[in-house]
């Protein structure tokens, strides 16, 4: 899987502080390395789609695992940038170098074997085509 | 007219008021800036309803229950089906005992000491609420207040004050002070000449003098006078040696920090100013009043897995989650109030519209782990009670026990309280690995965290089963395409809940949206 360039800004923040309107928390949360497509999976996917990519709530949050709908990259691409029903889209807190990186990962992972890499062209060139 | 025959403000409200109802008068009133609080003007007048009218309400949070209450006041025949064997919802609260199981099937275990508790979800109500408190009223729902705003809680931040917690009437004092001198010496050195006249211009100056605390010569200097709002290096006492010394301001460089400017904006937004409050004894006391009203017509343990509709009414399926049987409710008009992040389990006979606006609407993941410890360490040695902590680590956010302060023994504290990619990281870990986390990073606040520390539990919104999420999280966008057609009575079924309100979040939200709901069911059952 290719690495990212670290010249790519590696560094998130929280979501742009805006006026709290939900019962959410205040402060905000600093800026987090995420190298490499296994830690994105592990500090950000994992929350919802599990350490083993199973998923949750019989389907709702569907397995990642095995999943056939990966063999496009440019399926999962598009919902990582612009989300699908309750996931959020990432599009904001991820960088086109990281999105590549995490659906590299997950296709590679998991039971899943699609060894073709995406690249940060792919993402933008889909990103592109979505809006 | 001249000043001296001017109505005053009441005088001329109380003759709107006798010209032209109520009506005319809130409008009045909120012409001249008062009463823009809610749109909650009393419980909804549902009168000449039809006999035999009924209603099926999915989920017994607050929007189904408060719409099933009402709904029942007015005369129809109500079901309520909720998937848990509970009422209230994200409404709830963890004790002792108490279990919770993730999405994945690992099963925490609550180990709190008797009395102490989390509020997993909702645990705070604006005093413009006014919804919520009428019914907590209505009900006998104990109130105590909620210390929103404590100038004694810490800010921290791992690039500011060499990685120091500060108090937040440090930062908030120094962040004035810093910014008063710095607007001063931009005046005096005639940067704002063509912006403000000379009369101004002293107005300004003489403002930012007594706000920013500045000293003889304008600048922002550590001094007694400053002191006597950041706090002392040696606080006033009494008798020989009674006289304060001062403490000594932070640089503007560190004050820079937006982890300063985050919290005291926090503390400006509409929803999160004081005066606040939460039921005595967890916030489920809500949830439970409710549920003394309209108990009798909730089926628990019912997971809804079909609604019909055509033009004489509602068919709703569920399976009994408990013997898994099949059983079906029929009713005139339903109000559904299942989550949008799982409603993708229901197949829903609605229009197109709303469908679309069902999947519309990402929801976040906010992550909270309730800490009990051995004792008050933060009243005792600390002289926190009750308020928060900010951090810029995943943690985000402490909040200390509102309540039974001064008292020994164990206490909860809210250790973690997480949104965005802080959420995500907690709740990809496993329980210990949250607890073990929350107690690292709590120790930059507290250093007697891990000889106080006793059990803890965590609870992570995306992994909540029931919910998958934990609040809306409209965008102006979405809100642009969907949000008319999703809170829209379509046919004879109309959703309810936070997600269908503008007080995403807030249990406001639900009662305004459940009140909403039947309010559109009333009259279009009227008209037909």
């Amino acid at each position: 899987m290719r690495a990212i360039a670290p010249a790519a800004a590696l560094l998130l923040a929280g979501l742009a502080a805006g006026p709290a309107l939900a019962d959410s928390p205040g402060g905000r949360t600093a800026k987090l390395a995420l190298p490499d497509g296994a830690q994105v999976y592990k500090q950000i996917c994992a929350a919802c789609h599990m350490a083993n990519a199973t998923g949750s709530g019989g389907g709702t949050v569907p397995a990642l695992a095995r999943n056939k709908k990966l063999a496009n990259a440019d399926y999962p691409i598009k919902v990582v940038m612009k989300g699908q029903g309750a996931m959020p889209w990432f599009s904001e807190l991820l960088t086109p170098a990281q999105v590549a990186a995490v659906v590299g990962y997950i296709r590679t992972n998991f039971g899943n074997a699609y060894p073709q890499p995406v690249t940060e062209a792919d993402v933008k060139r889909v990103a592109g085509k979505a809006k | 007219m001249t000043d001296g025959m001017a109505p005053t403000r009441r005088q001329l409200l109380s003759a709107i008021g006798k010209a032209g109802g109520a009506a005319a008068l809130y409008q009045a009133m909120t012409a001249l800036g008062h009463a823009a609080e809610t749109q909650f003007d009393g419980p909804p007048k549902l009168t000449g309803t039809k006999a035999g009218a009924s209603v099926v309400v999915l989920g017994a949070g607050l929007a189904g229950m408060v719409a099933a209450y009402e709904l029942e006041k007015a005369g129809y025949s109500v079901r309520i089906l909720e998937f848990q064997d509970r009422p209230g919802g994200r409404n709830y609260t963890l004790r002792g005992g108490d279990t919770f199981t993730e999405s994945d099937g690992t099963v925490q275990k609550v180990g709190f000491a008797p009395g102490n508790y989390l509020n997993p979800g909702p645990w705070r109500i604006p005093h413009h609420h006014k919804s919520l408190l009428y019914y907590c009223r209505q009900f006998g729902v104990a109130l105590e207040p909620f210390i929103q705003m404590n100038h004694n809680g810490f800010i921290h931040s791992s690039e500011a004050f060499g990685g120091k917690p500060m108090r937040y009437k440090e930062v908030a004092t120094d962040f004035k002070g810093h910014t008063s001198d710095l607007l001063a010496k931009a005046i005096n050195g005639k940067a704002l000449d063509d912006r403000l006249t000379a009369e101004d211009q002293q107005k300004l100056l003489e403002a930012l003098r007594h706000w920013g605390v500045l000293d003889d010569n304008m600048a922002y200097t550590s001094s007694i006078r400053v002191s006597a709002q950041r706090g002392y290096d040696r606080a006033p006492g009494g008798g020989l040696e009674g006289a304060p010394t001062p403490s000594q301001i932070a640089r503007l460089q560190d004050v820079l920090d937006p982890q300063v400017w985050t919290a005291m904006s926090f503390y400006f937004s509409y929803v999160m100013q004081t005066t606040m409050f939460q039921p005595t004894g967890g916030m489920d006391m809500i949830g439970k009043a409710f549920a003394k009203q309209v108990g009798k017509s909730i089926t628990y343990n019912a997971k809804v897995v079909k609604v019909a509709q055509n033009g004489k009414g509602v068919t709703v399926s569920y399976k009994d989650i408990t013997s898994g049987k099949m059983a079906e409710v029929k009713a005139d008009w339903c109000v559904c109030t299942i989550p949008l992040s799982i409603i993708s389990q229901v197949d829903m006979q609605v229009s197109p519209a709303l469908k679309a606006a069902m999947k519309a609407v990402p929801y976040s993941g906010h992550v909270k782990i309730g800490l009990e410890f051995k004792r008050r360490f933060w009243e005792e040695d600390d002289n926190i009670y009750g308020g928060h902590s900010f951090t810029d680590q995943p943690i985000t956010q402490l909040s200390y026990p509102n309540d039974r302060f001064f008292t020994p023994g164990p206490a909860v504290l809210l250790g973690a309280f997480a949104r965005d990619l802080a959420g995500f990281q907690l709740a990809g870990m496993t329980p210990q690995e949250r607890i073990e986390a929350a107690l690292t990073q709590g120790a930059v606040f507290h250093p007697q965290y891990r000889a106080e520390y006793l059990n803890g539990v965590s609870v992570p919104w995306s992994r909540v089963p029931w919910i998958l999420g934990c609040v809306s999280s409209w965008n102006e966008e979405n809100r642009q395409a969907h949000y008319k057609n999703l809170v829209t009575l379509d046919g004879r079924v109309v959703l309810a809940g936070e997600h269908a309100s503008y007080y995403g979040g807030w249990m406001e939200g639900s009662l305004l949206s459940g009140i909403d709901a039947i309010s559109q069911i009333h009259a279009r059952a009227q008209a037909a």
